[in-house]
């Protein structure tokens, strides 16, 4: 099935709606029934799916294919892109590509580096970085034109995504990174998970301050937590993430399903918060492998029907 | 300088294994700066090259020979019967070195006796670090002196990427955030205000995108 408008996405955040995004992972082969098991569990609890791109800089099926798989069934996909793997040639033309195939919202990023992934003998590409990217799909968009300046024979009307991490170094830099990317032309902000709330807020104040949040939909970035051993992991081996001793210890005093539950009991207090923030437009729910968990979460946090109509 | 570093003596003993006399040529220049091929370099090898041949009772003959620069003709000339008179040569230079040693003696046998890493400084004793790409459009007026398309693991040209903790790179806790060393720098100049700027994608013709690179002097030539 082929979207046949504009973003959905697009129409909830710019409507004044509180949107609900969530990420799927595509599978590590050619399986697509898993991308259609975790479209089937995201159907109907949010109002759109992000798509990974080679995450962790691991080899799975590409983003612009899981998102064609999740279009057939319905669901409104946000394809993710990173300037590790392509040149600035096949950027462009999986980006025109893609929407001449209904995908209509995008995210871009730099991505992880190679060498973190499972084949850090990999060469990387670099050749632009993910505000040259943002930039080069708005010119497409607004401009009609590719970054040599050549008209195109239809332009990609995508709604234009980025990340950014608040708790990454050095935080008096990152609202003034942001700052670069809305000049870029990004419409909505996906942001690393948060689980330091006083952090996050203190980057809130700081992009308020600036009148960002007046330029960009910002989509606060959820993951549940399943067992200690993940919020340890979390803590000291993922690149860019701040999980506070706090949390840690919450997780620690439980086991089993006990720990699910506590997961998901801490997002919710989370996604409480984060919603009394002002210029926090919507949640984004990264639930690593436990896609599954996330229609009970969304409705709990009271945050159904999706998609918003 | 360049740097580089000598290859491990197994992969040089199996290099040079068809033959019976060769001519270990160390340079003058970057490499012996850098601890990798120079004379003491040259001296070393020649008796570790014989001793472990000697282990497996095959005997070979070595002979050593320093010149300034191999990547200078005038320099290369001082080898020429040394050459001859070996049927192969491990160059201790840098792969430029190598390279112009080839093509100055056509017939000789030339093997490198070095991996060329990259073009750096030697931040302190017994340390070599990276700083230089030669991407052809030095913009380090910009980053405060600080190169990010060297020293970013990503060549992020418009600020870090959302990996960087406490100074640290996302790939290493050895390797500095180059992006906070620029920013930090700034703040110090006064110049935080460049990082304000949208520096647009990378122009790489300049840098190996166009294919081999060559640098014509008109006023040099003759």
């Amino acid at each position: 099935m082929k979207s046949d408008g504009a973003s959905k996405l697009k129409s909830v955040l710019t409507g004044g709606g509180f949107a609900v995004t969530a990420e799927c992972g595509p599978p590590r082969g050619a399986n697509a029934e898993i991308v259609h098991k975790k479209g089937e569990w995201l159907k109907g609890c949010v109002d759109a799916v992000n798509v990974t791109d080679n995450q962790t800089a691991v080899v799975r099926m590409s983003s612009l294919a899981a998102c064609l798989h999740l279009l057939e069934l319905g669901i409104e996909p946000v394809m993710q892109m990173v300037t590790r793997d392509r040149n600035r040639i096949a950027l462009q033309s999986d980006v025109i590509g893609a929407y001449s195939l209904g995908i209509r919202n995008m995210l871009c990023l730099s991505g992880d580096h190679q060498s973190l992934g499972s084949q850090p003998e990999a060469s990387n590409v670099f050749d632009i970085d993910s505000v040259n990217l943002v930039h080069a799909v708005r010119v497409m968009r607004d401009e009609g034109k590719d970054m040599s300046g050549f008209a195109l024979n239809g332009a990609p009307d995508m709604f234009i995504g980025a990340a950014e991490n608040p708790f990454a170094d050095p935080l008096s830099y990152r609202v003034v990174r942001l700052a670069k990317k809305i000049a870029a032309g990004v419409d909505f902000i996906q942001t690393q998970c948060v689980y330091d709330l006083p952090r996050f807020k203190e980057w809130m104040r700081m992009a308020r301050e600036e009148g960002l949040t007046e330029k960009v939909y910002i989509m606060a970035g959820i993951t549940p937590l399943k067992s200690a051993k993940m919020a340890q992991f979390m803590a000291t081996k993922v690149a860019g993430m701040d999980v506070p001793e706090a949390v840690i210890k919450r997780m620690s005093g439980v086991t089993g399903p006990a720990a699910l539950e506590e997961g998901q009991k801490i997002a919710l207090e989370t996604i409480a918060e984060l919603r009394t923030i002002p210029g926090v437009r919507g949640i984004h729910i990264m639930a690593i492998e436990a896609e599954e968990q996330v229609p009970e979460l969304v409705k709990a946090a009271g945050l159904l029907p999706r998609p918003v109509k | 300088m360049i740097v580089a570093k000598q290859k491990p003596i197994a992969e040089l003993k199996e290099m040079l294994r068809p033959y019976q006399k060769v001519l270990i040529l160390g340079c003058g220049t970057c490499v012996k700066t850098c601890f990798a091929g120079g004379e003491d370099e040259a001296a070393t090898l020649s008796v570790a090259l014989r001793l472990a041949f000697g282990q497996e009772g095959k005997s070979i003959k070595t002979e050593e020979l320093t010149v300034e620069r191999q990547c200078e003709d005038a320099f290369i000339q001082e080898a020429a019967q040394a050459v001859t008179r070996n049927e192969a040569v491990l160059s201790l230079a840098c792969g430029a070195g190598v390279q112009a040693m080839a093509r100055r003696f056509g017939k000789a046998v030339l093997l490198p006796g070095v991996n060329t890493t990259f073009i750096g400084v030697l931040e302190k004793p017994g340390l070599f670090t990276e700083e230089c790409s030669g991407c052809g459009d030095c913009e380090l007026d910009t980053f405060g002196g600080i190169c990010p398309v060297t020293r970013c693991s990503k060549r992020l040209m418009n600020g870090p990427c959302g990996g960087s903790k406490n100074g640290k790179c996302e790939v290493s806790p050895d390797i500095d955030c180059a992006w906070q060393l620029i920013i930090d720098r700034l703040t110090a100049l006064g110049q935080l205000e460049n990082l304000k700027r949208y520096i647009p994608a990378k122009d790489w013709r300049p840098s190996l995108a166009g294919g081999p690179r060559r640098l014509l002097r008109e006023d040099h030539v003759i």
